[in-house]
């Protein structure tokens, strides 16, 4: 019996990468679920958003890093950031008056819009590719590490060690602040009123007065700060690569619907979810069983569930496994 | 009709042109995939032209289409079947017998016990199944890993794999279309999304089923061999009768016409069923609800019912089409499949050709896939021209002519774009 390891072996394994990753599609999520509640439809082109943000971000932080700007020990990257959003927002801004305004006034169906936003998607993918290139990139600068899993072991005496990076501290330090800052706009200010007012009755709110554009508007630049700020975390915390965003969709669009379309609070709690699914349905918790039992005791075999291979289905098992057990969602969503 | 007419002369006057100005062997190539494109195209127009269905999951159907070619028609291994193929056989019957019993076990218990008695079968049928499939998979994979480690297939001719590769996808599409199609048509594209994921994990990782990122190489052919063609009595009087200057090139084309044909046969089917269904009782139904789902439940159509259907016959065609595709390119290989081509290419051939019209599926297959090949040429001589001002060296005009490829996505998402905004109906639109 050795409980205080199998602890701190279950935390560096899983607690501390699923946190981390829980809330990079959180980020995501809440983007996804915020066009479903304005504008009612599954963007196809979010991934991509993620991914200009990202570039972006690498762009302007390569910039600096040529200048000898920087903030160390924090990766250079954060002070980039700023440069990131604001670039896609442009772009979110000009994909909304270019392409997803027309379709809105028609009041078209959410399948031609969701056929609409593929075509964003192909634009963005295209553009990045030329800009950037389809190589992965690595980002991070600043101090790697927290605390290595060596200090922890030499200060605690355990036999496992914990690490933290820093990239998964920051990781949930900003992502805690951004969704704070979203929920207080949401409540508190005017506009974020009317956004929920329109999300929850387009007619209602249109009599009351709510200009729709300047809805539609907002949440469009809301949803490209998400993304670019959920891109770039995601990349400084594993590497960027431009292919991977358009896999990274599917446990996005799975955490959106678990947790209830249209409900920011659902959008994170299913992020969480689908991470923590994740990381411990693919763990091998051979270890981790044979510290718990008695000594030398172990378990034959990993007792792992699936391999690490087919993490994204796990995402789609929970996305089968909520449509048919409950489709509205964790926290009931306004849309089946 | 003279404008279908005119439509198909254009597009065949720019495939010749390509035969006269880059090559034929070139303009053939590109005929053989615009045909298998076609069928692809073909299968969506009936999920989303006739149904209103949006499914973006043709990647997947496809690649089981291909899976099958392979399980098909390559030699089984001995070797691996002695080593692992009763348990291979155990742990299917394993599987078989877990799904028997969770669905007596459902039809047995009262209501309010069969969430928890579903799980507790689901779990013991879990161990039993990896029991007998862990250690089979590994020495399956042990075999002579680096020529074989899978079991291989039955060894039987290639052409078998088109309409079994069509039966796979529809089993797939059947149990997929059960759990999405009652919902709202959002959840239908990201379910599909998710399983076409998943199938191309299956494939690239189950190395006992498929050789995963090994590739398996060599498919067996449905047409002769260059190399055989050349030393033929007949082909060599062929060549002479022609007065052809280079006889392997000779082969080449005639094998590339040779698949031609028998894709041009299989679209031709396809078609033939494809246009008596839409003209049917059944096809003017399938309108009916797409324009109207509540009017025709009204009248007592069954609505989910005839999606199902529906949906598992454009995911058939999608699997013929996926069987064709790996038998022409004589490998599979599981890494090649990306949603960008397989799926939303597909999509962008379908609503640039006239969603609902079946001709302008097949010309949208036909006009797309000539962009997508000839975007690359135009792209580099569009960044040619660009950085022409540009010194030979500088960074600015080396990163644009890497990044000429990549035009081609930009190509498609702005004829996408266009097309929906300006011209929704497509190219030859559906006909009421």
């Amino acid at each position: 019996m050795d409980v205080l390891n199998a602890l701190a072996l279950i935390t560096n394994f899983v607690l501390v990468p699923a946190i981390a990753y829980g809330a990079q599609l959180s980020l995501g999520a809440l983007g996804v679920t915020l066009i479903f509640g304005i504008l009612r439809f599954a963007n196809f082109s979010h991934g991509e958003m993620m991914s200009w943000g990202a570039m972006s971000t690498i762009l302007a932080t390569w910039w600096m890093q040529a200048q000898g700007i920087g903030i160390a020990p924090f990766p250079t990257a954060l002070l980039a950031l700023p440069i990131g959003i604001a670039s896609t927002i442009l772009m979110a801004l000009a994909a909304n008056r270019f392409v997803f305004r027309f379709y809105h006034r028609q009041h078209s169906n959410p399948i031609v819009f969701a056929i609409v936003s593929v075509g964003v998607m192909f634009v963005l993918a295209g553009l990045i590719r030329i800009i950037i290139g389809p190589d992965d990139q690595t980002f991070t600068d600043g101090a790697r590490f927290i605390f290595t899993a060596g200090d922890f072991r030499q200060v605690t005496g355990l036999r496992e060690g914990i690490a933290l990076k820093q990239t998964q501290v920051l990781t949930v330090v900003v992502a805690v602040a951004v969704m704070a800052a979203l929920f207080w706009f949401l409540q508190k200010t005017r506009a974020g009123k009317a956004m929920r007012a329109y999300s929850d009755d387009e007619d209602l709110a249109l009599l009351s007065g709510v200009d729709p554009d300047r809805v539609v508007m907002i949440a469009w630049i809301i949803t490209a700060t998400l993304a670019a700020i959920a891109g770039t975390l995601y990349g400084l915390d594993k590497t960027y690569k431009p292919f991977i965003f358009l896999q990274i969709l599917l446990p996005i669009f799975a955490a959106t619907i678990l947790g209830g379309i249209g409900q920011p609070v659902g959008a994170i709690l299913g992020g969480f979810v689908v991470a923590f699914s994740e990381v411990m349905v693919t763990y091998a918790f051979k270890k981790f069983l044979g510290y718990l039992g008695p000594e030398d005791w172990a378990p034959e075999g990993l007792v792992q569930l699936l391999s690490t291979e087919y993490k994204f289905a796990v995402s789609f098992i929970i996305l089968v496994a909520v449509l048919l057990i409950r489709p509205t969602g964790i926290i009931r969503g306004k849309v089946i | 009709m003279t404008r279908k007419l005119f439509l198909f002369g254009a597009m065949a006057l720019l495939l010749i042109f390509v035969g006269f100005y880059q090559s034929w062997n070139v303009a053939l190539g590109i005929v053989n995939l615009c045909l298998i494109s076609s069928i692809m195209a073909l299968g969506v127009n009936m999920q989303w032209g006739y149904a209103g269905l949006f499914n973006v999951g043709i990647m997947g159907f496809t690649a089981l289409g291909g899976l099958t070619a392979v399980l098909v028609s390559m030699p089984p291994v001995d070797a691996a079947w002695a080593a692992g193929g009763t348990d291979i056989l155990l742990a299917a019957l394993s599987l078989a017998a877990t799904v028997v019993a969770i669905i007596v076990a459902r039809r047995l218990t009262p209501r309010t016990m069969r969430l928890p008695v579903t799980i507790v079968l689901m779990i013991a049928g879990y161990f039993l199944i990896s029991e007998f499939f862990v250690p089979a998979a590994r020495q399956i994979e042990a075999v002579d890993s680096a020529q074989t480690g899978y079991l291989g297939g039955m060894g039987l001719p290639i052409v078998l794999a088109w309409p079994l590769g069509g039966l796979v996808a529809a089993g797939a599409a059947w149990f997929i279309g059960k759990i999405a199609l009652g919902l709202r048509a959002d959840y239908l594209a990201i379910a599909t999304l998710g399983i076409s994921e998943i199938i191309i994990a299956v494939i690239k990782y189950e190395e006992w089923l498929t050789r995963g990122v090994k590739n398996v190489t060599g498919l067996p052919r449905p047409v002769p061999y260059e190399v055989v063609l050349v030393q033929q009595p007949w082909f060599i009087g062929l060549a002479d009768w022609l007065d052809a200057p280079d006889l392997s090139d000779l082969a080449g084309l005639f094998v590339k016409l040779c698949y031609a044909a028998l894709f041009l046969l299989v679209l031709a089917i396809v078609m033939w069923f494809a246009e008596r269904a839409l003209r049917s009782p059944w096809g003017r139904m399938m309108r009916a609800i797409r324009d109207n789902r509540e009017a025709a439940a009204a009248m007592g159509k069954d609505v989910t019912g005839r999606h199902l259907q529906v949906f598992v016959l454009g995911c058939a065609t999608c699997g013929i089409a996926g069987a064709m595709l790996t038998t022409l390119d004589g490998q599979l290989t599981p890494t090649s499949y990306i949603p960008l081509r397989f799926t939303f290419l597909i999509w962008v051939m379908v609503i640039l050709g006239g969603s609902g019209n079946n001709w302008g599926a097949v010309l949208g297959g036909f006009v797309i896939w000539f962009l997508w090949v000839e975007a690359e040429p135009l792209g580099n001589w569009f960044m040619q021209t660009i950085t022409l001002p540009m010194a030979d060296d500088s960074f600015l005009s080396q990163h644009l002519v890497a990044g000429a490829a990549y035009t081609r996505y930009l190509l498609m998402g702005a004829i996408l774009l266009l097309v929906m905004r300006f011209a929704p109906k497509g190219l030859i639109p559906e006909r009421h």
